[in-house]
């Protein structure tokens, strides 16, 4: 059986609102991602320990309270402290254009905007790991002996 | 690819990271997951593992958590394996256990991993055991398994705890249900959880009367004293308890503790976990078994000829046993 991508959504900071990180949850659980969700009011830390011990490819955050050029760079920061320097950051919520390349700096790979379909953002994964999209949904077949 | 081995050391060692991954390799199957875990079959037997499943929105992972946290304050090391399901059309999967586990989350001497079920039914995923078996070969000391939200036939945790929790809440049926089989029966210990809620003390008498039903009793019939047989004789000696917590609260969570460490001595000292050990160990040795050899069928036969066959029944031209049959000539 091939592999499956795991992508961690979670929520920094403190902002109550995660239906935006929820319609992507589904969206890419649709897409034939395994999708770990972790829920609201995550800490950097909390969200890194996640990714490790979940051992996830991909880690997406989703922040719409305008903490975002703190606790961005901070979940980054987190997760190299643990050596996860390959997983694949990305971002979305509301972050003002002129954030977005600070933000990259830091090593947030992408910054999804509202208006980010979700198709762009499971095409941007698949092409970061070289896949195309309906390879994640091949279905398993039993291993030759 | 890091190798195997090297990585198993390290994990032993207290390297998460390095446990994360190889909880990964286990999953994904293949050669390299089969030489793993013979190579860390000599290190496990030492935890406990104990079971909860029960109905979706039961709150088996607000349970999970609650044990997690009784377990941490006594000292000891909790690994955690929350299954859900994977979707049968795209493969993908929502797992969302973590979210009600947020309190031992952090905790360092707790480790949470999420499955998804990868096409297998029965309530865990196919790599579930092995991934129980690698966190007690690095130590772990309690072993949590949350099965995916489960109805009736969902019962393969029986075969891979030691202890096994149904967990029931109120309003989720009627006392058929309870009777059916299924579930109820691998019960060692019953939980009705959110017994803060109205109907709780209905959930709770229905599952009293279902236990007494299954138990050996004498009854009086046209004045002759009769005695009618237990249904499960295999759980002779072990009445299972019905607990009542209040999960989010952590109401009832020490009794439910005290239950477990009375059924683990009670397995010890029946012969029952013995023999509950022996009969886990024969079947899925039989059920790798199974698989190993279907594997070679579709290698041996190639999938072309498999789908002729399959071509074959739909046209009705044979029936599957028929198939079969030839199947197994050309090995």
């Amino acid at each position: 059986m091939g592999r499956k991508i795991r992508v961690l959504i979670a929520k920094p900071g403190l902002d109550g609102h995660d239906r935006g990180a929820k319609v992507i949850a589904r969206a890419l659980r649709d897409a034939g991602f395994e999708v770990i969700y972790t829920g609201l009011r995550q800490t950097p830390e909390m969200i890194a320990e996640a990714a490790l011990q979940e051992d996830v490819d991909v880690v997406g955050l989703s922040i719409l309270s305008g903490a975002h050029m703190t606790l961005l760079p901070r979940v980054v920061e987190e997760l190299r402290k643990r050596g996860l320097d390959d997983v694949l950051v990305i971002a979305g919520g509301i972050i003002p254009e002129e954030d977005v390349p600070a933000l990259k700096a830091a090593g947030i790979r992408e910054v999804f905007g509202p208006g980010a379909s979700t198709e762009s953002i499971i095409r941007f994964i698949c092409d970061h790991f070289g896949i195309r999209p309906e390879d994640l949904r091949a279905a398993g077949e039993p291993v030759a002996s | 690819m890091q190798d195997p081995i090297a990585l198993f050391e390290r994990a032993r060692a207290g390297d998460r990271r390095a446990l994360a991954r190889l909880v990964s390799l286990l999953e994904n199957d293949g050669e390299v997951a089969t030489r793993l875990s013979a190579h860390l079959f000599p290190y496990t037997g030492n935890a406990y593992v104990i079971g909860i499943t029960g109905p979706p929105g039961s709150g088996k992972s607000t349970l999970v958590n609650a044990l997690a946290r009784a377990y941490r304050e006594r000292g000891e090391t909790v690994g955690i394996v929350a299954v859900d399901p994977s979707s049968p059309f795209t493969g993908g999967a929502l797992l969302g256990d973590r979210i009600r586990m947020q309190d031992v989350a952090g905790d360092p001497g707790v480790f949470i991993r999420s499955m998804a079920t990868r096409g297998r039914l029965g309530g865990l995923a196919h790599a579930t055991r092995e991934v129980v078996r690698a966190l007690d070969a690095v130590g772990f000391q309690r072993i949590l398994v949350e099965t995916v939200g489960a109805g009736q036939v969902e019962v393969d945790i029986a075969q891979a705890a030691d202890t096994v929790i149904v967990v029931q809440a109120p309003g989720l049926g009627d006392d058929i249900q309870a009777i059916k089989a299924g579930i109820l029966e691998i019960a060692d210990i019953l939980v009705v959880n959110k017994a803060d809620r109205e109907g709780a003390a209905a959930t709770l008498h229905i599952l009293r009367s279902m236990l007494s039903l299954g138990q050996s009793a004498v009854v009086r019939h046209h004045g002759r004293a009769m005695t009618i047989q237990q249904v499960e004789p295999s759980r002779e000696g072990w009445l299972p308890p019905i607990l009542q917590t209040v999960a989010t609260a952590g109401q009832g969570i020490p009794e439910l503790v005290e239950a477990i460490e009375r059924h683990r001595i009670y397995l010890e000292e029946s012969g029952e976990g013995e023999a509950r050990r022996r009969r886990r160990i024969a079947e899925e040795l039989a059920a790798l078994a199974r698989e190993r050899l279907w594997a070679r069928v579709v290698h041996q036969v190639g999938r072309a000829r498999l789908d002729g066959l399959v071509e074959q029944v739909i046209r009705r031209e044979i029936d599957l046993h028929t198939a079969v049959e030839r199947l197994l000539k050309e090995l």
